[in-house]
């Protein structure tokens, strides 16, 4: 900007002269690429639903319901990929919402000073992890120890209850879809931990420490103070770590089992619908199989938009109800 | 583009099953170092290679699941088969050596089917006297993707078992009753290696690599057989290439007192009429190279090549239907 | 008379209470720990003997039952991710200006800005769906130019979202300064916004490749893979996310090994990559 403080003889700043057509074209040239990132997405819907024209025409909705998964007769149906996903998100939530809170609080409160950056940092590094080498170290390494001693203890432990016991019985083959539930959550434990640790770290202090004034214990501040002021951000950390586990295909690939059968039993194999599509597009034959498959793809983007949109509407929902802007 | 076939060699691309992968690629390497050609073969499943010569994004594609005359008129293919080999069930049980457990196709079905759950069944303990089978449950293994291997397989079991033939059929991908699925050889071997009480099915030689116990299995003429690359020669031998259309020979369950019942060929496809003549000339040379010379590693591998009259067999037909765009033979 | 004394029993449940929860939640803190380190000791243990001798980085990928190395893989990815990085970015760049400079409060800012963000939730393996139909199936064959188009598709959108929050942070008085100045909009943009909001976006783009490096899913129907040498983008090209898939689930001790020296080498890569950009991230903030 030094060129600008010089002036030539008619007053106005040299180098800098008006040229309005260049701040239109600048604006279009943006213009036309933010226009290339929304024809994009656009583009990928109506390919998926032009490439899945046979099933849904077949199908319609029963695709959705329908657990059968006949390639040789050629009926085709999303019921057990559809559930492999969900189940396998919902372990991967479970078990990764409360172990990120518990990092992030520990991070945030308990941690002493010179600890935090390192111990960030160390939580970051699970998220540089490719997935593949989850899917590596899940099948080589976690699942022999996980079937040898862990799963029979779970097994025999849960055999009798009523509910629980459902969930959990069958032969301890090692892969299934507790398994790949488990590694999902610890694939996205670094995603929820950074942003709920960016956001308790942005309340403000005065409102903490009027809390400890009146004798709050550690954990009564964070639970009645902090993680109400945060709510929103700490929604928004949540589904963008459900997006991650919906969408995630090589470590569930490796350990989920691929089966096509639909079962109560947690430690039963299953399919998720990145797995099938992995395992079967380059090989699908005729082009039913193939339209199925496209739909399957189609759904799971159907499924990680909706998970996206809801949760913006949350956070406009609750950023209204507070009075701040989003 | 004007540049002369013979001074730029061509690196042509191949796509499919997985069970004849490790000669191919073994093939190629030596390929390379004696001519400076590049072949570059992918194993995605045959079902993938099927799928992708048909679309022409590969020079050549490979499939163990041969193609009727009526798939391959639709396409316009040429068929024919490259080398041979056997599938074998494997096991992993605690306390039970390799060739100890025997079984008959029937009970093999069964297994499959989800009727014999456990391993001590009295199905299984009958034509098994004197080994100790253990009270554990059999987790069956099948492949997730589209396989020629899974092909002769469930075409096996469908030959053996009646009820396999109207619940399940035969297919490079079936309905599975139970059981979880291996991506590949290399994923069915894999988790049978790791999960206690596995049976699964794997083209020879990956047996062979990763240690795995076989079965034995009782063929056609009554003998309980062990696979190795005699009892596939065995299977082989009666074979009519000529008669059937495609050379598309299914070798399982054939007669032969020493035959192995789950014996196959690997095939290749091409299109009869070559877009880039120079490509599928190249393909053709490389097959060529491999039915002279690829002999000695295809017995390393436990693969069996295919016998001398059977390639003259082949040459014959890449002359007489693999034509350019123009209706002259590339080769 | 104090409530907050250890001998007044509701304040010694509550002390209690508290002391559990905080104790469970340095147990989640070493749950976390145990898993990285694991994993990090086994990718060290099981790769680091590949990853010292020097022929995985000049041998081609073997085939089965020989030795070898990566190079071609290598090299490969470093090609893919290179032209998906120099393809990406500038789109990216470019429409996270408009959304921040030009777009705010206009229904098709607030569109592109929510599309932007389903696109970068996308499965990726959607993505590789996408690229096959419109490309791969269309010119009829596999190509690296394919798989680079897939990884931009992916670099796009974490380009778009940090570029866009980046200029959003810059402070309006910068701006107003310039426009005092007489900047026309658009150097103003260029010189000023750009040049407050570089590292940021800088860190933006070494996500987007730390990212890019370890995806195997768009490369499976796009890219292919290969077993010689290929620098050719449009041939199939050998990529370490492909070759560690299929040398990891093969039975060969050779294949496996390198398999882990590859996921050792794209692990070390990522974690540097990632760590450059948060330590130039934290320097500017």
């Amino acid at each position: 900007m030094t060129n600008a403080t010089t002036m030539n003889p008619s007053g106005r700043p040299r180098g800098i002269a008006p040229a309005p057509w260049k701040d239109t074209a600048f604006e279009w040239l943006t213009r036309a690429f933010a226009l290339v990132v929304f024809s994009l997405l656009a583009a990928i819907v109506i390919s998926l639903v032009l490439g899945s024209q046979l099933t849904l025409e077949k199908y319609g909705f029963a695709f959705i319901w329908s657990a059968d998964w006949d390639p040789v007769q050629g009926n085709f149906g999303a019921l057990v990929p559809i559930y492999g996903t969900v189940a396998t998100s919902l372990i991967a939530m479970l078990i990764g919402v409360p172990v990120s809170f518990g990092i992030a609080l520990f991070l945030t409160e308990l941690s002493p000073a010179w600890l935090k950056r390192p111990l960030g940092t160390a939580i970051e590094l699970l998220a540089g992890i490719p997935s593949i080498i989850y899917g590596m170290w899940g099948l080589f390494v976690f699942v022999p120890i996980f079937q040898s001693y862990l799963q029979p203890w779970i097994i025999d432990g849960l055999s009798g209850v009523p509910l629980a016991g459902a969930l959990f019985e069958g032969p301890p083959i090692g892969i299934g879809m507790f398994t790949a539930g488990l590694i999902l959550s610890i694939m996205v434990i670094p995603f929820i931990t950074a942003v709920m640790r960016d956001v308790f770290e942005l309340v403000p202090p005065m409102l903490k420490e009027s809390a400890y004034g009146l004798g709050a214990t550690t954990w009564e501040v964070v639970w009645q103070v902090v993680l109400p002021y945060t709510r929103v951000g700490v929604i928004g950390g949540i589904m963008l770590g459900l997006g991650r586990a919906l969408g995630e295909t090589m470590a569930v690939t490796f350990v989920i089992g691929n089966a096509h059968r639909l079962a109560v039993s947690l430690m039963a194999p299953g399919n998720s619908i990145a797995s099938a599509l992995a395992n079967e597009f380059t090989e699908a034959v005729g082009d039913l199989y193939f339209s199925a498959l496209i739909e399957l793809g189609l759904i799971l983007f159907l499924i990680t938009t909706v998970v996206l949109a809801l949760s913006k509407l949350l956070l406009m929902r609750m950023a209204r109800a507070e009075g701040t802007r989003t | 583009m004007g540049f002369p076939a013979a001074a730029i060699a061509v690196d042509i691309t191949g796509a499919g099953a997985t069970f004849p992968y490790p000669i191919y690629a073994k093939w190629a390497a030596a390929y390379r170092n004696s001519t400076g050609a590049g072949m570059n073969y992918q194993s995605i499943g045959s079902g993938g290679g099927i799928k992708q010569i048909t679309a022409r994004t590969v020079d050549f594609g490979a499939s163990d699941a041969p193609l009727n005359a009526e798939q391959l008129d639709k396409v316009g293919l040429v068929q024919f088969p490259a080398i041979m080999g056997g599938v074998v069930p494997v096991y992993n049980l605690k306390g039970v050596r390799s060739g100890e457990i025997k079984l008959t196709g029937a009970l093999l079905a069964d297994i499959h089917l989800g009727k014999v759950k456990r391993w001590n069944d009295a199905a299984l303990a009958k034509i098994n006297p004197g080994v100790r089978l253990p009270d554990r449950a059999i987790t069956v293994v099948h492949r997730s993707d589209g396989s020629g291997t899974s092909f002769l397989y469930t075409n096996y079991l469908s030959k053996v078992s009646a009820e396999w033939k109207s619940a399940v059929g035969e297919g490079t991908a079936v309905r599975w009753p139970t059981g979880v699925g291996g991506k590949g050889n290399e994923g069915v071997a894999n988790y049978v290696s790791r999960i206690d009480g596995a049976i699964g099915y794997v083209e020879y030689a990956y047996a062979k690599q990763n240690k795995l116990s076989y079965a034995l299995l009782q063929n056609r003429d009554g003998q309980m057989t062990m696979p190795n690359d005699q009892s596939f020669k065995e299977a082989g031998a009666k074979a009519d290439w000529a008669k059937t259309p495609g050379m598309g020979v299914i070798l399982t369950d054939q007669p032969g007192q020493k035959s192995w019942p789950i014996t196959g060929a690997s095939f290749i496809l091409m299109h009869k009429v070559q877009a880039k003549p120079e490509n599928g000339r190249e393909v053709l040379k490389f097959f060529d190279w491999a039915f002279r010379n690829g002999g000695a590693m295809a017995d390393e591998l436990d693969y069996v090549p295919m016998p001398d009259p059977v390639v003259k067999l082949i040459r014959s037909a890449w002359t007489a239907q693999i034509k350019d765009s123009s209706g002259k033979a590339i080769y | 008379m104090s409530v907050a004394s250890p001998t007044n029993p509701l304040y010694r449940s509550r002390r209690r209470f508290n002391l559990v929860l905080l104790a469970a939640s340095a147990a989640t803190l070493a749950f976390g720990l145990f898993w990285l380190a694991w994993i990090l000791g086994t990718l060290l243990l099981e790769g680091g003997g590949a990853l010292v001798r020097a022929t995985l980085y000049y041998q081609m990928t073997p085939p089965p039952g020989a030795d070898g190395g990566l190079a071609n893989a290598i090299v490969g990815s470093l090609i893919m991710v290179t032209v998906g990085t120099l393809a990406g970015t500038p789109v990216g760049i470019l429409a996270g200006t408009y959304l921040a400079e030009y777009g705010r409060g206009s229904w098709f800012a607030n569109a592109t800005r929510f599309l932007n963000d389903v696109l970068l939730s996308a499965p990726s393996i959607v993505i590789g769906l996408f690229v096959y139909s419109v490309y791969v199936a269309k010119v009829k064959h596999f190509s690296g130019l394919a798989g680079s188009f897939a990884l931009a598709l992916l670099v796009i959108p974490v380009v778009v979202r940090t570029t866009d929050d980046m200029l959003k942070l810059v402070p309006g008085s910068l701006r107003e300064a310039a426009a005092a100045l007489g900047c026309p909009t658009w150097k103003m943009v260029v010189s000023v916004t750009y040049r407050a909001a570089r590292t940021g976006i800088l860190t933006g783009i070494l996500l987007a490749v730390a990212r890019i490096s370890g995806e195997t899913a768009p490369l499976l129907f796009t890219a292919l893979n290969n077993q010689f040498w290929s620098t050719a983008l449009d041939r199939p090209m050998a990529n370490l996310p492909v070759v560690i898939f299929q040398f990891a689930m093969s039975p060969y001790e050779d294949w496996q090994r390198l398999a882990w020296g590859g996921a050792a080498l794209i692990t070390l890569a990522v974690l540097a990559l990632n760590i450059v950009a948060r330590s130039l991230f934290r320097k500017s903030a």
